[in-house]
């Protein structure tokens, strides 16, 4: 089979990206970041609080740590409910003793179907991060647009009525989106997203319903993706946060403040013989002068309010 | 030469244990090179009838922001590694990035980094080319890489490794001295080709991140670092007798990553330290086989196979 000559065309080829949602640039020739209190590194913990129905949808895209057995899994769903019964109780513990304030990315099923949980966030005053509907909802290239406006207003409206909180942050399961998600998440008063895995810092994302702020949420300081797609073992991801803190931590005596961000599903890392771990690699963290324990909105507000 | 469906029948089978003597400059024992892969992938790049990288259906946001990482963050810190120990970089280059971000070829320029050929963008393969669409692939990327840097073209890594049966035939033609393309050796080979000369120079798979951290063992940092180092230590050992090439392959969008630029720096530390180590670029490697090495080798292989 052969190509057409249309296939040695190239349409964009020229200064900057190929698309317009957001300016190319160098990340260590940008104006210095300060944060509060000359604070050397914001760090933003994004625990996933999400509901894995048993009969989701697969296809055309799955959501990570989704699942795809014969009804009745009870296996696989029972697992991931652990998240919401025991493991978040033992981040919730864990963070408080550290004073970790973290911002928990959440399905809005989780906020109709868990309202203890709901209650415990806002006790802390943990910001809610909209993260689709469920985890058979997702976002994809090519979807039906009515069909995703429509899980956009259903996401954010929920989750503003389940917590009470303004919602100002988007994160799509699995970061997977279509042309449009951006667009929505604007057109429902959403002002940060965290799907585009391309920087350190926050930079601004235009839409059509006006600009947004890039937020470096990470891919790669993330337990599931570590302990479970690559098979590492956990005194490994305890190392891989450190070195990632340290280079981060070492970048901010020249580049101004940083931003470490560690996402975490209790499903994963709320088992008993893990959560050892993170405490280990938190505790190495706020070890250090300079560290502020931050939600994204907090390090949001405080990236707009520079000069 | 004959190609058949079985055999690509490009090369002369050489044991290793029986070759003519390979020396570098000053009596260096190892020939070592770097190559980053500087890359650019279009959010919706057009279909090719034989492959498709992306698993989701455009845009891919995961994979398309993951790699845009690389050219924001990644290879900045991935340069000044390499700067501290003296290691200058040779470019697996999407041409297309002296278009989109002709910043990162200053940087590199400045630096006396070579630059060759990975076609024009990593979502455009080889693959179902005519003749006459490679032909103008080649020219494209020879203009392009002059204009931008003043450099004559002289090797070649295939986008995605796709090749057609033309490939190597019509890089000797355009005089291009070297393909990454094969891996079936640790000192550069004679390629047969219709026309000129060709050469095989080692690039690597084994030793390549992006195979180490996601496929063979998916290696957390430290690994990368301990398989870097033995596979030097042996090269070196067997360089005294018989000189060979290490090549370590990057992509700034992984190895730039703070947790992993750290640990591959030491690697870095670890192979300028030696003595008899020529750090080099494959253009240096290839001029300097075909001057003093590439006849011998070919009579030598004549020889054995009796023609």
């Amino acid at each position: 089979m052969s190509v057409t000559d249309d296939y040695m065309k190239y349409p964009i080829r020229g200064y900057g990206m190929d698309h317009d949602r957001y300016d190319w640039d160098i990340m260590f020739r940008r104006k210095p970041v300060k944060w509060p209190n000359d604070a050397r590194v914001a760090l933003w913990i994004t625990p996933l609080l999400q509901w894995f129905p048993m009969d989701m949808e697969t296809k055309p895209v799955a959501a990570p740590g989704g699942f795809n057995r014969p009804y009745p899994d009870y296996r696989n769903y029972s697992h991931r409910d652990y998240s919401l019964r025991v493991g978040i109780f033992r981040f919730f513990k864990l963070f408080d003793d550290l004073g970790i304030k973290a911002s928990a990315a959440m399905n809005s099923a989780v906020g109709e179907r868990y309202p203890v949980v709901v209650d415990e966030i806002n006790k802390r005053d943990w910001e809610v991060i909209a993260h689709g509907v469920h985890m058979g909802c997702m976002h994809y290239g090519g979807m039906d647009e009515k069909l995703e406006a429509d899980r956009v207003k259903e996401c954010t409206e929920s989750l503003r009525k389940t917590t009470g909180q303004p919602i100002r942050g988007w994160m799509s399961i699995g970061k997977s989106e279509s042309d449009n998600t951006p667009d929505l998440m604007a057109a429902n008063g959403v002002e940060y997203h965290c799907d585009w895995a391309n920087d350190d810092m926050p930079y601004p994302f235009r839409t059509k319903n006006g600009d947004l702020i890039a937020m470096p949420h990470t891919v790669e300081i993330d337990d599931r993706a570590v302990l479970l797609g690559f098979h590492h073992r956990e005194q490994e991801f305890v190392q891989q946060i450190k070195d990632q803190f340290d280079v981060l931590y070492a970048e901010s005596e020249q580049y101004g403040g940083r931003i470490m961000s560690i996402n975490l599903h209790p499903w994963v890392m709320g088992h008993p013989y893990r959560i050892i771990y993170l405490k280990e690699a938190l505790q190495y963290i706020l070890g250090h002068d300079g560290v502020w324990s931050a939600t994204g909105a907090e390090i949001l507000d405080a990236f707009k309010a520079q000069a | 030469m004959p190609v058949s469906l079985s055999d690509p029948d490009i090369y002369a089978y050489s044991p290793y244990n029986n070759r003519p003597k390979i020396t570098w400059p000053n009596g260096a024992r190892v020939a070592f090179w770097v190559a980053p892969n500087i890359e650019f992938y279009e959010t919706h790049p057009p279909p090719n009838p034989v492959r498709q990288d992306m698993s989701r259906p455009a845009p891919d946001v995961m994979f398309y922001a993951h790699r845009d990482y690389g050219n924001r963050v990644g290879v900045w810190r991935m340069m000044e590694a390499m700067d501290r120990y003296g290691v200058r970089g040779s470019v697996s280059l999407n041409v297309a990035v002296c278009d989109h971000h002709p910043e990162i070829i200053e940087a590199c320029v400045e630096r006396d980094w070579e630059l060759f050929s990975h076609g024009v963008y990593n979502t455009r393969y080889q693959y179902g080319m005519s003749e006459a669409h490679h032909r103008e692939l080649i020219e494209d990327v020879i203009e392009t890489i002059k204009k931008a840097s003043g450099q004559k073209l002289a090797g070649w890594l295939s986008p995605a490794l796709s090749n057609t049966e033309q490939t190597l035939d019509l890089l000797a033609e355009y005089d291009v001295l070297y393909t990454c393309d094969l891996f079936h050796d640790d000192q550069p080979q004679p390629v047969k080709v219709k026309k000129n000369k060709l050469i095989s120079i080692p690039y690597s798979l084994e030793m390549n991140d992006i195979v180490v951290y996601h496929q063979i063992n998916s290696s957390p940092p430290h690994q990368y670092t301990e398989v870097i180092k033995r596979q030097f230590d042996q090269l070196y050992e067997e360089g005294a007798e018989n000189g060979t090439v290490m090549c370590i392959p990057l992509h700034p969008f992984l190895v730039g990553q703070p947790h992993r630029v750290g640990p591959f720096a030491e690697a870095l530390e670890y192979i300028t330290s030696h003595d008899d180590v020529w750090v080099t670029t494959g253009r240096e490697i290839a001029e300097y086989y075909f001057e003093h090495h590439y006849d011998n080798v070919v009579a030598a292989q004549s020889a054995t196979a009796g023609e």
